[in-house]
């Protein structure tokens, strides 16, 4: 049986839950620095996947949501995240193509673009951090991007 | 590889273009970021918004709030008893300095309605836990439990048992978020309690570092001077302690001198911390006689640290 469009919308605004906790739980320190967008990495996903349901709204409100979890300036993730789906809808078709090691690369371009967002918003607004280990997510995200899409493919499959 | 779902058809040709919701978005976006950022308008938006984050909060710091209850009440006999004889030995000591503080406050208390002038002294504490979620791995922030409803306010002085630790930045309706006195954007008014010389004390990022960037060269700080905070500006009550200095270096060609001190607040470790409401001075026209008249020296300049108008705590 094929789920309901609204059983994915759940699915999906799930996942992005879950990244959007694990992005404040606490970690070690040297951990801390490396912790990768969860939420930023399965609304990719999602947007790869499903584009017609995954729009840009929706990554819109999760990197709100991430803003008021955080505490920050109000907007700055939901225009990082944002930039990043627009992206990621241009770019779609091609990057469904690619191979997974070559679609890690593009990952990794599209989290360094989210990251320099929020270093320019960042000190815009006078909090400037500029520090090299801040651009270290970028990294880690596209190095667990493999990981994302096996265990995204096996929730499409099942609920398929 | 990305597995397509049956509804995999690109988005173009169905409901609004893309890049017209991109414009609408962004543009929202930065709206958002000016109003929050430049007129501090959303303060209903983000009450209500932090409202609707505090489950997650809350549901963060539940497993590490269970484990600290696991392990309390399952802690053996013989570390409770360790606890309760260093405690005993340790409340032994508070009290006999107590004795003396008893008699030095009413002395004081005598010398200051002399002078008819009523220092901020804490009146009323609340006692907030730290709530286990990571704002930022680059600012030094953290959210406590207590918020709008209790009473707290933006600006309130945050204390814990060995000093200064930070001040509210922001208050929601359950929780309120806390700048923490090492944050890069922090700065304090404090003074040094052996030769009364007053600066200001700034964040630096590191929790174990404060440095303190504008100490004339030839003023009169040592290392292992006590900083106490000065009550100047209003944020932080007066003759809390806030940091000892561990590092003076003067090159004589500079006009500063660089300092750095460590905070006596443990703000890496605290899980418990307090906010603090005091009096401020009712009448400030007579805080101070001047205590020396202008420099006439030699250098002719008088030493910016001497400035007795820093501004209040966090430049935000």
């Amino acid at each position: 049986m094929r789920p309901s469009n609204f059983a994915r919308r759940l699915m999906y605004w799930a996942s992005v839950a879950a990244g959007l906790v694990l992005a404040v739980v606490p970690l070690p320190g040297w951990l801390d620095a490396l912790r990768p967008d969860l939420a930023l990495l399965a609304v990719i996903y999602w947007i790869l996947a499903s584009p017609r349901i995954a729009g840009l709204g929706y990554a819109w409100l999760a990197g709100l949501f991430l803003d008021v979890l955080r505490g920050m300036t109000l907007g700055q993730h939901a225009l990082g995240f944002l930039l990043v789906a627009f992206l990621t809808h241009r770019a779609q078709l091609r990057m469904r193509m690619f191979p997974i090691l070559h679609q890690a690369g593009a990952v990794m371009v599209l989290l360094a673009v989210y990251h320099f967002v929020i270093f320019w918003t960042d000190g815009l607004t006078g909090h400037g951090y500029t520090g090299w280990n801040r651009w270290l997510p970028v990294l880690s995200g596209a190095l667990l991007w493999p990981l994302i899409v096996a265990a995204g493919d096996t929730l499409t499959r099942r609920s398929r | 590889m990305v597995e397509l779902t049956h509804d995999s058809r690109p988005i173009i040709g169905r409901g609004p273009p893309l890049g017209a919701t991109f414009l609408t978005l962004a543009i929202a976006s930065i709206a958002l970021m000016v109003a929050d950022q430049r007129y501090d308008q959303l303060g209903r938006v983000r009450t209500w918004l932090s409202a609707a984050a505090y489950p997650v909060q809350a549901g963060v710091d539940l497993p590490f709030r269970a484990w600290d209850w696991v392990t309390g009440s399952f802690a053996d006999r013989s570390r409770l008893r360790q606890d309760n004889l260093e405690l005993t030995a340790r409340l032994r000591l508070a009290n006999l300095q107590l004795q003396r503080f008893a008699a030095l406050e009413d002395e004081n208390r005598r010398l200051r309605d002399m002078r008819a002038n009523s220092a901020g002294v804490a009146e009323r504490v609340l006692v907030a836990s730290i709530l286990n979620v990571d704002l930022d791995p680059f600012r030094h922030r953290v959210l406590v439990d207590k918020g709008a409803v209790d009473g707290a306010f933006k600006g309130q002085a945050v204390l814990d048992a060995e000093g200064i630790f930070g001040q509210v930045s922001q208050v929601h309706a359950k929780t309120s978020e806390v700048i923490l006195i090492s944050d890069a954007e922090h700065a304090i008014p404090v003074q040094s309690n052996r030769s009364g010389l007053r600066t200001i004390a700034v964040g630096t990022g590191d929790s174990a570092t404060l440095s303190l960037p504008f100490v004339t060269v030839e003023s009169d700080l040592k290392q292992g001077d006590l900083l106490i905070s000065t009550g100047i500006g209003g944020v932080f009550p007066r003759g809390y302690p806030v940091a000892v200095v561990t590092r003076v270096a003067r090159t004589p060609a500079a006009t500063f001198a660089l300092v750095e001190a460590r905070p006596t607040a443990h703000l890496d470790r605290d899980r418990e911390v307090l906010l603090v409401w005091f009096d401020l001075p009712t009448e400030p026209a007579v805080t101070e006689p001047p205590v020396e008249p202008p420099s006439t020296d030699a250098s002719g300049t008088a030493p910016p640290a001497d400035d007795p108008a820093p501004a209040p705590g966090a430049t935000e």
